[in-house]
């Protein structure tokens, strides 16, 4: 015994969470550096759109169809409206609309996977095998037919797309929880008499996570571009919200003419995809113990 | 035969000279091998013993010019009969491997493919590398696997692996090594995973054919008794380095180095037994099953005394993990009442209250599975007081420091995860949670299996000094007799779900045994090396009396 106990101690921790995030900082890659950089972004266009936007969200400002110009960066659309203002305003609603919806669907998708894997038995079969069905029929014309029954609105939108969405995440947190249930500490947690609750979320979860937080970037990006094709084919986010899906739905001819206006949107869509996955990989490689090259 | 070469016996084969390897980790090469020089002879065995990390599998495989990945040879040379493995080409060097060099692993059921007939795998080796035709590597396989003593050599090769036993398949593991009747075979501790009585068998024939063939070996193992039956000469090996060199018997006789002496001490602790009719727990004719069918428990009924061990030795299937899950609830026994301090134990888990739960604790063989390995080990130690004692915050914080000095750990360790500390570490570690719940009775399900004999002999004094602290029970499983004489007041021997034998250490560890402890006792390998040879011999004439 190295220390006598002295009546009143403190006991410090040793490292912080942000001194730990500043040393992985530190060995970011490249690419993971472009992607965060993308995102942040992305995230101060969402925030702040009111403040960047030259314009308004749905405010007509001149001609439809008008090319680039020093009032009009992008050019206008079809009504008029300023494209960079609508770009700006797009972030908002497009990615906030997929951060929900995957939300959602982790909240519902991993906590009836891990139960599954902990439970087993009927409430695992029954579970397991309607997402089975669910997972045999296509996301996107599901998600059509389920939106032509209950109507086009954006909390049914967002409701079927966290719910089609939750099937896959369901199989991917039960496959992850059935390795960290058999682990002796969940044994452990039993015998020492804890609810459910504290062996899913304090012994299971912290180890299914890096896994979960990978597919979580992964799923954003497949929501985000569901919601695009939504919108491209008139089902999604409904006018005048501007949405980068839409947009390049009703500039989509332009392109015959040699006019760049979908392909901003279209660019926009593409890069976000890109850094979200340039992230992923990189959190997924750090998590993982992979080391490259040696 | 394959090569062209004549064999002679006592020609130097394998020759390494200041060899040095580094491995990969938190982004800096650190040395394993830090200049060691080792030379074999045909038809010589090379002991290589140490703890775990001490660089003895690292070094088998570079015998073979082979670093694992994550691993480089950064010096030194590595001469195989004439030929230089670190400048050979990768070809040069996979023409050897199998055919001319060839390797055991420790996990024979991991390194079989399940889906093959045993046989297939067996001359694949051989067949790829066109030594011998299909037909006649077989029949060679039939007649090794006769060699090997396996039962039915002619058609257990027609088996899949999960159909014979561990000891047979590392015995059909050895001829598939020895199918292209290699110069040279590295066995990496081949029996680490069999039960003793199994053992025994595989070393016998291990012995015999690497003696048949004049094969030159090299046999890790971190079990000094194991490696006194089967090498010519030892290393053992420290952190990388070479702490000593010589001929089985002279190192047995007199090791010279401090180091060395410390690895053969470790089998002499011993508890003086004490014996005490203060029952704390008493499981009384339990009989238990997985499915229904088969009993795993068999009528048991074991005491465990207050403040005393009582040891539950068995090899693998014998029960005695069952017991375990019966005691904690896991698995309801579907006969038979435990009593915990005279009353009645709750049959299953989710009867049991909070404070049952807490007198009775269980620590695991692996801390590694144990541990969450996403928890500090301030919250692994500080939830069962939080949980049962209702301590938070600063007063939860100093009675963790106050169980870590207790384990001889301290303060700095508050703060790490378990994959930051050593196994005997987390090992402390689990202990601590035990503790911390003030248990009645620790169940020790193989708590020192895992370890390295040193760290063995730690953990073991330390779970005795804290029970003349406590006064808790332990009712300690193991399959090790060692560790059984060392800590443990009464034993019980299980065997086949059914006591064998129950009493005071004193009696069941003296004659007249009961004919299956007999066979368990006799076959723990004892620091001699005519050990084997004379069970053998015994064994034989034994088994001609009865014939």
């Amino acid at each position: 015994m190295n220390t006598a106990t002295t009546p009143v101690r403190t006991i410090k921790a040793r490292r912080s969470v942000i001194e730990n995030i500043r040393r992985n900082l530190k060995t970011a890659p490249l690419t993971a550096w472009f992607g965060m950089i993308v995102i942040l972004l992305y995230a101060i266009c969402a925030v702040f759109a009111p403040l960047l936007a030259p314009y308004g969200e749905s405010e007509i400002v001149g001609k439809a169809y008008q090319l680039s110009s020093p009032e009009n960066w992008l050019g206008t659309d079809q009504i008029g409206r300023d494209t960079l203002s609508r770009l700006i305003f797009g972030a908002r609603n497009t990615i906030g609309i997929a951060l929900i919806t995957t939300l959602l669907s982790f909240l519902i998708g991993g906590s009836l996977g891990v139960l599954a894997a902990l439970k087993r038995g009927i409430l695992d079969q029954g579970i397991s095998r309607v997402v089975d069905a669910f997972l045999a029929i296509p996301v996107l014309i599901f998600a059509l037919m389920m939106l032509a029954v209950v109507g086009k609105n954006l909390i049914n939108l967002i409701i079927i797309l966290a719910l089609l969405d939750a099937t896959r995440v369901f199989r991917l947190s039960r496959a992850v929880a059935l390795n960290s249930v058999v682990m002796d500490y969940v044994e452990s947690a039993r015998l020492r008499g804890e609810g459910m609750g504290w062996i899913v979320f304090r012994e299971i979860v912290p180890n299914i996570l890096p896994p979960l937080i990978t597919e979580f970037g992964l799923r954003f990006c497949f929501v985000f571009l569901t919601i695009s094709a939504l919108s491209f084919l008139g089902v999604g986010i409904q006018p005048p919200t501007a949405d980068w899906g839409s947009m390049v739905a009703e500039s989509k001819s332009l392109i015959s003419f040699g006019r760049p206006a979908p392909l901003y949107p279209a660019a926009a869509i593409a890069l976000l995809t890109i850094a979200v996955n340039f992230v992923v990989d990189w959190f997924l490689h750090k998590t993982s113990g992979l080391r490259d090259g040696h | 035969m394959v090569t062209d070469k004549k064999r002679v016996k006592g020609e130097t084969l394998l020759d390494i000279k200041g060899l040095k390897i580094d491995g990969y980790s938190d982004d800096v090469w650190n040395p394993i091998i830090k200049g060691i020089d080792l030379t074999l002879k045909r038809g010589e065995v090379l002991g290589l013993i140490g703890e775990s990390g001490a660089g003895k599998s690292t070094l088998g495989l570079a015998a073979m010019g082979f670093a694992r990945p994550g691993c480089r040879i950064s010096g030194g040379s590595i001469m195989f009969d004439g030929m230089d493995l670190i400048a050979a080409s990768e070809e040069q060097r996979r023409a050897l491997w199998g055919s001319r060099i060839a390797y055991v692993a420790q996990s024979a059921a991991a390194s079989f493919n399940p889906a093959h007939h045993i046989i297939d795998q067996t001359v694949e080796t051989a067949v790829a590398h066109n030594i011998m035709t299909r037909e006649k590597a077989e029949a060679d396989a039939r007649d090794l696997y006769k060699r090997l003593q396996l039962p039915n050599p002619n058609t257990i090769g027609d088996r899949f692996p999960h159909q014979v036993s561990g000891g047979q398949l590392q015995r059909a593991m050895t001829a598939m090594a020895m199918s292209c009747r290699p110069d040279l075979i590295i066995f990496d501790e081949p029996t680490t995973a069999l039960d003793v009585t199994t053992q025994v068998e595989v070393l016998a024939a291990m012995r015999d054919i690497v003696e048949q063939f004049d094969t030159a070996a090299i046999y890790i193992t971190h079990d000094l008794a194991v490696v006194a039956q089967m090498a010519h000469r030892i290393m053992v090996l420290r952190y990388g380095n070479l702490v000593e060199e010589a001929t089985t018997r002279a190192m047995l006789k007199s090791p010279t180095q401090e180091y060395t002496r410390s690895l053969w001490a470790v089998r002499k602790l011993q508890k003086p037994e004490s014996i005490s009719d203060d029952i704390a727990l008493r499981i009384h004719n339990v009989d238990a099953s997985y499915s229904g069918a088969i009993k795993v428990l068999d009528n048991v009924t074991v005491q465990v005394p207050r403040g005393r061990t009582v040891a539950v030795v068995g090899e693998s299937g014998s029960g005695k993990s069952t017991l375990a899950r019966a005691i904690t609830g896991l698995l309801p026994p579907s006969r038979g009442e435990i009593y915990f301090n005279g009353k009645p134990l709750p049959r299953t888990l989710a009867e049991r209250d909070k404070d049952t739960l807490r007198r009775i604790q269980m620590i695991y063989q692996s801390a590694d599975t144990a541990l969450n390995p996403r928890q500090k080990v301030r919250d692994i130690i500080g939830r069962p007081l939080e949980f049962y004692l209702g301590l938070k915050g600063a007063d939860r914080d100093r009675r963790v420091v106050e169980l870590l000095e207790s384990i001889e750990l301290n303060e700095s360790y508050i703060d790490r995860l378990p994959g930051e500390m050593s196994g005997g570490q987390k090992q402390r570690i689990s202990i601590a949670r035990a503790l911390a719940a003030e248990p009645e009775i620790i169940i020790c399900d193989e708590v020192t299996s895992a370890l390295d004999q040193i760290v063995q002999e730690e953990i073991l004094s330390l779970l005795m000094r804290l029970q003349k602290k406590t006064n808790v029970s332990y009712l300690f499983i193991t399959h090790d007799i060692a560790t059984v004489r060392a800590i443990s007041d009464e034993i019980v021997v299980m065997h086949q779900g059914k006591v064998v034998q129950q009493g005071p250490k004193s009696q069941v560890l003296s004659p007249p045994f009961p004919a299956y402890t007999e066979l368990l006792l006799s076959s723990v390998p004892e620091m001699d090396p005519d050990w084997l040879t004379g069970l053998l011999a015994k064994r034989s004439k034994k088994a001609k009396v009865s014939a």
